[in-house]
């Protein structure tokens, strides 16, 4: 049921991701100014027309980097919530089909998995794994995938004492056929609502490991490690922090409306 | 007490699997302590002893029994880095993390409460719409961002703090909580709001009860009903919610105590995983995992306390 008010949040959260998402894409192929680009004669200086943000103590362009570190931040977050929910489609599909004894251990391991705090379990992943751009993705990855996997088992467990899958067996079509192309399209509004939070939660983990340092590393972008950095210069140029802080707390605001709207776990 | 021994015996074999897990994780690195610890010096032989020294050698069974049975004596393994009982490089700083923690934690609950049933017992008002649209965006903020602002407002420009001069227990006590201040309110904001949206719709959806319209018919007000009988109904989930919200909250510290520089488990934990100090980490990580455990099981105890229903089932 989509009420009056949880259109209104579908809308906020559509307008203000679909408005990163345009910003970041343009971003990809054009910024005002090369992200990179030093200017001794331009340190420091504060937004204004010719430099939106301002400048960096290098001279570059803070707009055209906030909009590079933000692109960078979603990529890795796409990529997170890619292999959460592949993998987690695969595992809770199979299990909720299939049910036994590997069910109930693959749910034991994922509900102990859920109970931790993901930070840390993030940290130990990239303590075994090593930083970098795709450990932190590979780290992030399987940390996404028992939230992804619960969710797809217990729609599966709905779905498949349901008409359709029962005809669909009578009629002799294949488990796997059932299974991905019979029952998972019917789940699909929920797994939106799914990746929409799971999107959210990966900008943040990505933001805050690289903030720690232990996420990407230098020279790739990322909003977090530009966070870090704009932190020494919190004196001399506050609009920095504040303009890369701006651009995670509207791409976690986007997502999190968005996966409200859509009838998310936080029901108002 | 049936249902207690029960958690208690679930709880007891969830540590064991954890720290079992934890044991695990830090044997299967690659890469050879004993290379870089010797640098330069490095034999075969020399590593051998150290090796042995540092007990890297035997059944990994054997050794998990030693580690085990050592971490709940105290004796926590020597550090790689400090040269010296794990047991004293942390020392100090689980103080540290524990207060901000816990103040944090103190402040999500003296926020979102009294904000929730206010907001709940208005519900539709102005005040209550613009709270809710506020709210969205205080979750959205991630606690390493506001405290950074903290930094630069309360900090820099209102100098009420002095940035990264914490002062310790030992020194003051009060200029010690004093300098938590900032750092526990940047971690319990965002969190503040969560429970807070949490609280108000557990009241909303329970105000459709029906022995909420027989409280009405009673003569009771909006108030009244809240307050008598609503509250203890809707307060269950948030309880839960409010142990989990600890443990995440002892987890978020982490990066909280990077922003203010604070000398506490999280730093540790970040330059020892920088400097492969892996005794340490483990230490740690066994460390928050038991706060986080025994906290979902404190919140399972008391659900059942206060709700009969729970312990009846």
């Amino acid at each position: 049921m989509i009420t009056s008010k949880k259109n209104k949040t579908l809308r906020a959260g559509a307008i203000i991701t679909a408005a990163m998402l345009l910003i970041i894409i343009i971003g990809a192929f054009w910024t005002p100014y090369d992200p990179n680009a030093m200017d001794g004669s331009a340190k420091l200086q504060s937004p204004s027309l010719a430099h939106l943000l301002g400048t960096d103590n290098f001279g570059r362009d803070i707009f055209s980097r906030v909009v590079e570190g933000a692109g960078a931040t979603f990529a890795i977050a796409a990529a997170t919530v890619a292999i959460g929910l592949v993998v987690g489609m695969i595992i809770g599909g199979l299990t909720g089909y299939y049910g036994g004894w590997l069910d109930e251990v693959l749910m034991r391991i994922c509900d102990a998995i859920a109970a931790f705090p993901s930070i840390l379990l993030a940290l130990v992943l990239i303590a075994l794994f090593g930083s970098g751009r795709y450990k932190i993705i590979l780290a992030l990855g399987i940390l996404f995938i028992p939230s992804f996997a619960r969710i797809v088992r217990s729609e599966v467990v709905k779905q498949k004492s349901m008409d359709y899958v029962r005809s669909a067996k009578l009629m002799g079509v294949g488990d796997m056929r059932i299974l991905f192309v019979h029952i998972m399209p019917n789940i699909v509004p929920v797994l939106l609502s799914t990746v929409a939070i799971g999107f959210n939660n990966a900008v943040l983990a990505e933001a805050s490991m690289s903030y720690l340092g232990v996420g990407v590393q230098p020279p790739d972008a990322s909003l977090g490690r530009m966070l870090s950095e704009a932190q020494t210069y919190l004196m001399s140029a506050p609009w920095y922090a504040l303009s890369v802080g701006l651009a995670i707390v509207l791409l976690v605001l986007g997502f999190g409306l968005l996966s409200d709207g859509l009838g998310g776990r936080y029901d108002a | 007490m049936r249902y207690i021994i029960k958690k208690t015996g679930v709880l007891l074999v969830t540590l064991l699997v954890i720290s079992l897990l934890a044991f695990l994780a830090f044997q299967i690195i690659p890469g050879d302590p004993t290379a870089r610890l010797l640098g330069t010096d490095y034999t075969p032989e020399r590593a051998e002893s150290l090796r042995e020294e540092l007990g890297l050698t035997g059944n990994v069974f054997v050794r998990y029994w030693k580690w085990l049975s050592g971490f709940v004596t105290g004796d926590m393994g020597t550090s790689y880095s400090y040269s010296m009982p794990v047991s004293e490089v942390i020392n100090g700083k689980v103080a540290v993390t524990a207060a901000l923690s816990l103040m944090a934690w103190l402040m999500v609950i003296g926020i979102s409460i009294p904000l929730g049933v206010t907001l709940a017992r208005y519900q539709g008002s102005r005040a209550d719409r613009a709270f809710v649209a506020m709210n969205q965006v205080f979750m959205a903020i991630p606690p390493f961002f506001l405290g950074i602002l903290f930094t630069y407002v309360f900090g820099l420009v209102l100098k009420l703090f002095v940035p990264g001069a914490f002062v310790s227990f030992s020194d003051s006590f009060w200029g010690c909580l004093g300098y938590l201040v900032f750092p526990a309110l940047a971690i319990a904001i965002p969190k503040a709001a969560i429970v807070t949206k949490l609280l108000r719709s557990s009241i909303i959806a329970q105000m459709g009860q029906d022995y909420v319209r027989t409280a009405y018919s009673r003569g009771n007000s909006r108030w009244g009903v809240i307050r008598g009988h609503v509250l203890r109904n809707a307060l269950l989930p948030v309880i839960t919610f409010l142990a989990m919200t600890l443990a995440d909250i002892v987890a978020g510290s982490i990066i909280v105590e990077q922003v203010f520089a604070l000398p506490g488990l999280g730093r540790l934990l970040l330059s020892s995983i920088s400097n492969r100090d892996y005794p340490v980490v483990q230490c740690i990580v066994v460390i928050i995992a038991f706060v986080v455990v025994f906290m979902n099981y404190l919140a399972d105890i008391v659900t059942q306390y206060i709700d009969p229903r729970v312990r009846l089932s």
